[in-house]
């Protein structure tokens, strides 16, 4: 009513101040040292209650403005995102088959000092994955070493044996990956996953971005921000330097989907046209005097590099499943022969397996020789009898994965579970419990988000983007912050109704 | 450019220039059916043979009323050249293309669907259809502009406008095809009111009432309708300028590539053949039978393209 002064007032009173319990579903539990502290981070506000300080600027600009213009921003936005066409596919829903992952104005802010460090935990990690891959496909020292148990490999789908023996050109396996990173607080960082296969949601991050520049020049006059937008010239470069041997001359890079109903076929098409590359399907390829070719206008087109984001599975018919469409058939051999790049390379899923996850400390130690900087999450193999029998008795507390799930299907939240959904999952588990691994259920850190009522806490996780090259490692300051729209909610991700946030790097 | 994008681009165009003819179609066939109550069931039987979709019409409804025709040209999935099928066709093929598109043509695409996919969420009533067809034609006609004012002028301009002028020239065409005895000399209501109410409604199916009582103030007669809808290289939507425009874009291609292909040894004497002839002529030779070839040299013509230039692996 009047202005500025009933502005404040509103967000004072629903402005978030952390050090809130956590809900009462997560019991307290003295199952791992960390939850110590049953408190939740807030980002924003901390822990004293005062806002921290890489938020002081945003806060200096926020407090002048009025929360009907940032809930218009915030209509705006989702406006411009239905406009441009910014969606994702959800499998097995017919009348919702396109939708929007809903965007939240206020941003997650990350200090220099902090994203320093992250940035050395990452790339550490990164490059030891790397490593692993090259070694596992080779030589195997770490399973001679005795540092991982050979069944682990042996037996896992993830491993393949077609690639063993194969050096992939620059010796570059993760070209793009996107590690999932947790907070629990000030300094607690944690490595949730490592997604080294085809990592998805960098088009959002961008997106975000160009969004967030779009509504609030201004705020970006204030506050100094490192930008995202080289990524796709970074993405492009870096892949140009992992030509393959066949190459003569500028390198050609064509990205691969699945086609237009795939869930994440807008990033496909938006990371093709930033990067000016061509957006081929397995059906417009061929192999051609020992290459692939693409199907121009013009007669076929050798390709040297392929950004896929077919999985491996589907790659290869010849190969691989031999009822695939959305691959080529004979690239692999192709492949072998130095004949193409194909970027992630085929098997790398074997490096962010979930139950190899759990070696990751080890395998840091084992091929760079420093401890690792960020952590793991601690978790229970639950194919180990002693772990199992710990997380039969613990459901209730543990968050369980299957080991090679993805996007938050097939996995079992234990505190926000019914007893009913508890119960079915006991019986999967005992089932088949090599599929599963189990960990606690972290007091993931907020950020306040923009509800109708005001800002309120919710539940994020981050997940920057780190491309590879055989020249560098190079992570793009920001990446992708999702977050759970449900208060109290721990499952971030956008196929269950997340939804994500612009994510401010601050420059020094 | 992959040969897939061509295809997408080809049909992406094809599609929208299909949805905006089907708009003004519906619109001849709505004034007739209005004013003219006892030829309103033959209207709309002309209306689904001009769209070509008869045999799936019968199969689904036995009688041709007002209700039927609209709900099954504009929103029915099952009728794939329906608007709603075209449109969403339409939207696909650019969202497969979509590095080969502006912002603005990719955005004006997505801003057409969601407009007509809330328009024709429902049965459209009579009462609201001259405004949904309106909506329909602007749509289309806002992604034509920004196609227009923001895309490079090469290949990818190209294969959109052979698929425009390709469906606009056999869209024409069927409607001269299913019309074709109205313009007869022979039609045994000569200068009865009928024929003027018929007349106008092929000329308001290619959007030319004003412009033929423009350039022919005071005299309406069949001849000159089918002179101007054929052969005039004025009307935007007469076989003449469209065959134009495909002959001038395969000549882009051409140029662009350095290669001569048989799309282009069959497209050059559709194109004289239009020139050589008059309406004089093509009375003479049998008007019927120089649209039915038309048509299917038209379609060969397509069926060329999409093979010369890899649409297809």
């Amino acid at each position: 009513m009047n202005g500025k002064k009933g502005f404040v007032s509103f967000f004072q009173y629903f402005i978030y101040r952390g050090n809130f319990a956590v809900a009462p579903q997560y019991k307290s539990s003295n199952l791992v040292s960390m939850q110590k502290t049953q408190t939740v981070f807030d980002e924003m506000n901390g822990e004293a209650g005062d806002v921290r300080y890489p938020y002081d600027e945003y806060q200096k600009w926020l407090s002048g403005e009025d929360p009907a213009r940032l809930r218009r921003k915030s209509s705006a936005a989702e406006a411009f995102f239905r406009r441009t066409g910014i969606t994702f596919n959800v499998y097995g829903r017919e009348e919702a088959a396109e939708r929007l992952i809903p965007f939240d104005i206020i941003p997650r802010v990350i200090s220099a000092r902090e994203w320093a460090r992250l940035e050395r935990g990452i790339e550490q990690r990164v490059r030891a994955i790397n490593a692993f891959l090259h070694d596992i496909y080779h030589r195997q020292e770490i399973i001679r070493a005795g540092r991982i148990p050979k069944e682990l490999i042996a037996n896992n789908d993830a491993f393949l044996p077609q690639m063993i023996g194969v050096s992939p050109p620059g010796n570059v396996y993760t070209h793009i990956v996107g590690t999932d990173l947790v907070r629990t607080g000030e300094d607690e960082f944690y490595v949730l996953e490592d997604n080294a296969r085809t990592p998805s949601g960098v088009s959002y991050m961008l997106e975000n971005r160009e969004t967030m520049l779009h509504m609030f020049p201004e705020l970006f006059a204030q506050v100094k921000v490192r930008s995202v937008s080289d990524y796709p010239k970074n993405l492009r470069r870096s892949l140009g330097e992992c030509a393959p041997p066949a190459c003569d001359g500028k390198p050609v890079v064509a990205v691969l989907t699945p086609g237009i109903h795939n869930s994440a076929y807008f990033e496909h098409s938006f990371l093709a046209d930033q990067m000016g590359a061509e957006l081929v399907e397995g059906h417009d390829l061929r192999v051609i005097d020992g290459r692939i070719a693409m199907r121009t206008t013009q007669g076929f087109a050798p390709i040297d590099v392929l950004y896929r984001r077919v999985d491996d599975e589907y790659l290869d018919p010849l190969n691989f499943n031999p009822e695939s469409q959305l691959g080529v058939a004979g690239i692999m051999d192709v492949y072998r022969a130095g004949g193409i790049t194909i970027a992630n390379a085929p098997g790398t899923g074997i490096a962010d397996d979930k139950a190899i996850y759990s070696y990751i400390p080890e395998i840091v130690e084992f091929y760079t020789g420093e401890s690792a900087i960020l952590k793991n999450v601690p978790t229970w193999r639950c194919a180990e009898p002693e772990a199992l029998a710990y997380v039969l008795d613990n459901l209730e507390e543990l968050v369980v994965k299957e080991v090679h799930g993805s996007g938050g299907y097939g996995m079992l939240v234990g505190p926000a579970a019914s007893k009913r959904e508890i119960s079915a999952f006991r019986s999967k588990l005992k089932a088949r419990p090599g599929n599963y691994i189990a960990q606690p259920t972290l007091a993931l850190s907020t950020v306040p988000i923009l509800t109708k009522k005001g800002l309120a806490p919710r539940h994020v996780d981050l997940r920057p983007f780190v491309l590879v090259s055989p020249r560098s490692v190079n992570i793009t300051p920001g990446g992708l912050t999702r977050v759970a729209l449900k208060a109290g909610s721990l499952v971030v991700n956008s196929s269950q109704g997340g939804g994500t946030k612009d994510t401010w790097v601050l420059e020094e | 450019m992959l040969g897939k994008t061509a295809g997408g681009l080809f049909w992406m165009f094809r599609f929208l220039e299909r949805s905006e003819n089907t708009a003004r179609m519906l619109d001849a066939g709505f004034r007739i059916a209005l004013t003219r109550s006892s030829a309103a069931e033959n209207e709309w039987a002309s209306v689904v043979a001009a769209a070509g979709v008869t045999d799936a019409y019968t199969a689904r409804y036995d009688q041709y009323i007002a209700r039927n025709v609209i709900d099954f040209l504009l929103r029915d999935t099952n009728n794939s050249s329906s608007v709603w099928s075209v449109i969403e066709g339409a939207r696909n093929n650019a969202r497969m293309v979509r590095t080969a598109l502006t912002r603005e043509v990719w955005e004006a695409t997505n801003e057409c669907w969601i407009t007509l996919k809330d328009l024709l969420a429902h049965p459209i009533s009579e009462r609201d259809l001259p405004e949904v067809l309106g909506t329909i034609r602007q749509q289309s006609a806002l992604v034509r502009g920004a196609l227009h004012g923001t895309m490079l002028r090469n290949d990818i301009f190209d294969f959109a406008r052979l698929g425009t002028f390709l469906e606009r020239a056999d869209n024409t065409a069927r409607i001269l095809d299913v019309k074709y005895y109205v313009l007869l000399p022979s039609a045994s209501f000569v200068g009865s009111s009928l024929d003027n109410v018929q007349w106008e409604s092929i000329l308001r199916s290619v959007s030319a009432q004003r412009a033929f009582r423009w350039l022919n103030p005071g005299e309406i007669n069949p001849m000159s309708i089918a002179e101007f809808i054929i052969l005039d290289q004025r009307l935007p939507r007469s076989l003449s300028f469209s065959y134009a425009k495909i002959v001038d874009n395969l000549g882009y291609l051409e140029a662009d590539y350095g290669l001569r292909l048989d799309c282009h040894e069959m497209a050059a004497p559709i194109l004289q053949r239009l020139k050589d002839s008059s309406i004089a002529s093509i009375f003479d030779e049998g008007l019927h039978e120089f649209i039915t070839t038309f048509i299917r040299d038209n379609m060969a013509l397509g069926n060329q393209i999409e093979q010369d230039y890899r649409f297809i692996g």
